[in-house]
């Protein structure tokens, strides 16, 4: 792999470690106001300053590492892995079964996105496991979109039908043939759509509908110190340096994972 | 009156600044005024980069590394960015293969045929259409009046090649390139297009370079032939010392490729002696087309009508026709592909069920279809390993030592090395491609593959070899073959039997004993003589003829 791919590697690496491991190795809690100012600068007591209410920064990204990697990137397979389904079902099927689909996904779509999830939350509560198939029922036209216009490209090529005249079933045609020239674009889709998730959760949080305070989701913590921005304190800075490297990372990664050169893309 | 043309020591590199390759080899020739250069060799060889390269043009990724190129007086390559637009469409024109995609759809054709000749401010646009219109009629364009006025969908594709000609013509070019300027036509169409050519070229004492694969085409339209193979020059002579007496090898190997030869199932006296028992595959009445069906079960567009076949076990039977005359319908329809609106088809004697879904295992594996375009054919994400594997896995369950054996022998019996076998189809040329798109219908050890246009896409020395196979195997295997081409050469060489049709009807059957025979239909006979022939003076002996 390309250094660039093994630094994404190194950064994702470093976050599922922070998310597993981190609040347990800081032994600083999140909660604690303790006595420091609010939007304390950078100090040997809180390396990351503290954040509106007074506190420590550090331990609010941290444990804010765990909802936006979580969520965010369990949200993201599976609304990329159903709508790529889906949409090789589409594509593999008798005419009707598309048109099914595809209108059916089309419908989805018009519901509002914010809207929609406000329907799920109200019928079912804001918990964590309800959060990520919301975001991934969310994603999932997006996905189904770009993946059926790839399959059925692929899918008028001789060689499907060369398998089709095999009389090769439905499974063999969608996961053999088709899966595996179309799994590059999808890839680099999930890497967009991984972003587009964590300014989901931000903005669901926003609305009081993502993680509920006190617990805080990187986007949320954008949101919550805001007001620091003018000043330029490591409470907004802070969080956002997190998304940042953790979209890069993941993009950075499946731009170059291994196989991709080597199958002669042009 | 053209110019003389003078290229010295041209060679043109492609690829990375560190990482270049030459693709163009210290090529060094001279073309007199109105004199017809043609450029031949196989794709790759370089002939169409050489011939941009004449208007001082280089493909992205490719670069003129040294070598000059003088047109009259001017040095074409030490030309600025402004001396280069002033010369390519007012000096030296361009006539690429595909006129199509050369037009701008949504504009006149008069719009776009008089356009060179008011950027280079060659004349006012009165002046202009009065002289396109000139040239409508020189090249034998229908309504020559008013052509100008439509749009290029509402043409022929042969009439757009011709369009395209006028264009390139109206600025009075000392220098023409034709680029495969007649390849992706039928037949007919290709022998108008070439006579219309002809007559500008020898008329306006134009000078001309013809960019071809074509042998046969070649030889009526140049005065010398320069062949080129991986960029270097092979042979340069005038056209009938290239066609009588060549002298490298190449060209001798170029001129084999592009002779008629019979390839005979030998031994097999199938079309004789198979009279009496049941034919291997009978369609009787079959109609089949595309869309909806109406209460009739009629499709929308009926593209066959009333077809009947008969071919026996182990004849090979050709069908030949021009692009849209239903050939490649007729195969999808015997694959199961498209479902038949009407008559039925027989295997062995048996029915077979119209559709894929209806149809056993075992009725897949005795029909298998081979399609023209080995690139789209092969899977690119599969080794050519696992190609060859699929179909041994699933129609005879074969693995492990068994399933290495058979891969190999497969890939033995189409000449391909076992090295081969490890590589993805990127890593093939066209030619390999197609034999392994062969050998992977071999695999399901079929009686009866459906051959669609298998060497169209391919040179001619590689297609021909391809021919030699696919006779081969018939010969060791006693497969039978349905042959679909719009090639009378091709069909002639592997077939028993030629089916022709023509907008989606059989018109008639020949057999291999009568193809010298006549009388036989008008539209065979037009066929038959409009399939260039490999020496001079054939294009001028059709015109006289007509």
């Amino acid at each position: 792999m390309p250094w660039p791919g093994l630094l994404g590697l190194a950064i994702l690496l470093g976050w599922l470690l922070v998310t597993a491991f981190g609040p347990a190795l800081l032994g600083q809690d999140g909660a604690d106001m303790g006595n420091a100012d609010v939007f304390a600068p950078m100090s040997a007591q809180h390396w990351l300053g503290t954040d509106y209410l007074g506190r420590d920064m550090l331990a609010r990204v941290v444990q804010g590492a765990r909802y936006t990697v979580g969520i965010a990137l369990l949200a993201t397979l599976l609304a990329s892995s159903v709508g790529t389904l889906l949409a090789l079902l589409a594509a593999a099927s008798a005419p009707w079964v598309d048109a099914l689909l595809s209108r059916g996904i089309d419908t989805m779509t018009s519901i509002p996105s914010k809207m929609l999830a406000l329907i799920i939350v109200a019928a079912f509560g804001s918990t964590l496991p309800m959060l990520i198939p919301t975001a991934a029922l969310i994603y999932v036209p997006g996905a189904f979109r770009i993946a059926r216009s790839l399959a059925v490209n692929i899918n008028a090529m001789d060689y499907v039908t060369v398998a089709r005249t095999r009389g090769e079933g439905r499974l063999y045609i969608m996961l053999h043939e088709i899966l595996p020239n179309i799994v590059n674009p999808m890839l680099a889709d999930l890497g967009l759509r991984f972003v587009y998730v964590v300014l989901l959760l931000a903005s669901l949080s926003f609305l009081g509908l993502g993680v509920q305070p006190p617990d805080a989701d990187w986007g949320s913590l954008v949101r919550e110190n805001i007001g620091a921005l003018a000043n330029g304190s490591a409470a907004i800075i802070a969080p956002a340096l997190a998304i940042a490297s953790l979209t890069i990372a993941v993009n950075l990664l499946i731009d170059n994972l291994p196989g991709r050169a080597a199958r002669g893309e042009h | 009156m053209g110019a003389q043309v003078q290229v010295q020591g041209l060679r043109i590199v492609a690829g990375a600044r560190h990482a270049e390759q030459t693709i163009v080899h210290d090529l060094s020739f001279a073309i007199a005024p109105g004199e017809v250069l043609a450029l031949i060799g196989e794709s790759g060889s370089g002939k169409t980069t050489t011939a941009l390269a004449m208007m001082g043009y280089a493909r992205t990724g490719c670069r003129i590394a040294a070598g000059s190129v003088r047109i009259g007086d001017t040095e074409v390559l030490a030309l600025d960015a402004a001396g280069q637009r002033a010369l390519r469409g007012r000096r030296v024109s361009y006539i690429a293969q595909s006129a199509a995609a050369s037009f701008n759809p949504s504009r006149t054709i008069m719009d776009q045929v008089v356009e060179p000749a008011l950027i280079h401010a060659t004349a006012t646009r009165p002046e202009a259409e009065a002289k396109a219109v000139a040239l409508f009629r020189e090249l034998a364009l229908p309504s020559p009046d008013t052509i100008g006025a439509r749009y290029p969908h509402q043409v022929s594709g042969g009439q757009l090649q011709r369009l395209m000609a006028a264009m390139a013509l109206i600025t009075d070019p000392e220098l023409v390139i034709l680029d495969e300027p007649t390849t992706a036509l039928d037949v007919t169409t290709q022998i108008d297009v070439l006579r219309a050519f002809r007559r500008v070229v020898r008329e306006r004492r134009t000078t001309a370079v013809y960019v071809s694969h074509d042998l046969a085409v070649v030889a009526q339209m140049a005065d010398h032939i320069l062949v080129l193979r991986d960029g270097q020059m092979r042979e340069l002579g005038a056209t009938p010392q290239i066609l009588a007496a060549p002298a490298h090898d190449y060209t001798q190997s170029l001129l084999a490729a592009a002779r008629p030869k019979v390839r005979e199932a030998g031994t097999t006296s199938a079309a004789t002696a198979a009279t009496a028992e049941t034919p291997l595959l009978e369609v009787r009445q079959l109609s089949a087309g595309y869309g909806p069906r109406d209460k009739h079960g009629q499709p929308k567009a009926l593209i066959l009508e009333d077809i009947n076949l008969k071919l026996y076990r182990g004849q090979a039977i050709g069908v030949i026709g021009e692009s849209g005359s239903g050939k490649t319908t007729l195969a999808r329809a015997i694959a199961g592909l498209i479902p038949p609106c009407r008559g039925e088809m027989l295997f062995d004697g048996q029915p077979m069920p119209p559709t894929l879904e209806q149809r056993s295992k075992e009725e897949l594996r005795r029909v298998q279809i081979v399609f023209q375009m080995a690139d789209t054919a092969l899977n690119p994400s599969q080794t050519i390993e696992r190609i060859l594997a699929r179909p041994l896995q699933f129609y005879r369950g074969l693995s492990g030592q068994a399933l290495q054996r058979r891969i190999r022998e497969l890939l033995d019996l189409v000449k391909l090395p076992a090295t081969v076998a490890g590589r993805l189809p990127g890593g093939l040329s066209g030619g390999q491609k197609q034999r392994v798109n062969l050998a992977r219908a071999l695999a399901a050890e079929p009686e009866l593959i459906l051959c669609d246009e298998v060497t169209s896409a391919l040179d001619t020395v590689v297609g021909a070899a391809v021919l030699d196979l696919i006779a081969e195997l018939r010969r060791e295997l006693g497969l039978s073959y349905l042959f679909i081409s719009h090639d009378l050469h091709t069909v002639r060489s592997v077939c028993d039997e030629i089916v022709v049709m023509q907008h989606g009807r059989k018109l008639a059957q020949v057999a291999r004993a009568d193809y010298e025979r006549g009388p036989h239909h008008p539209y065979y006979e037009l066929l038959a003589r409009s399939v260039p022939e490999l020496r001079q003076g054939w294009l001028d002996e059709q015109a006289a003829a007509a």
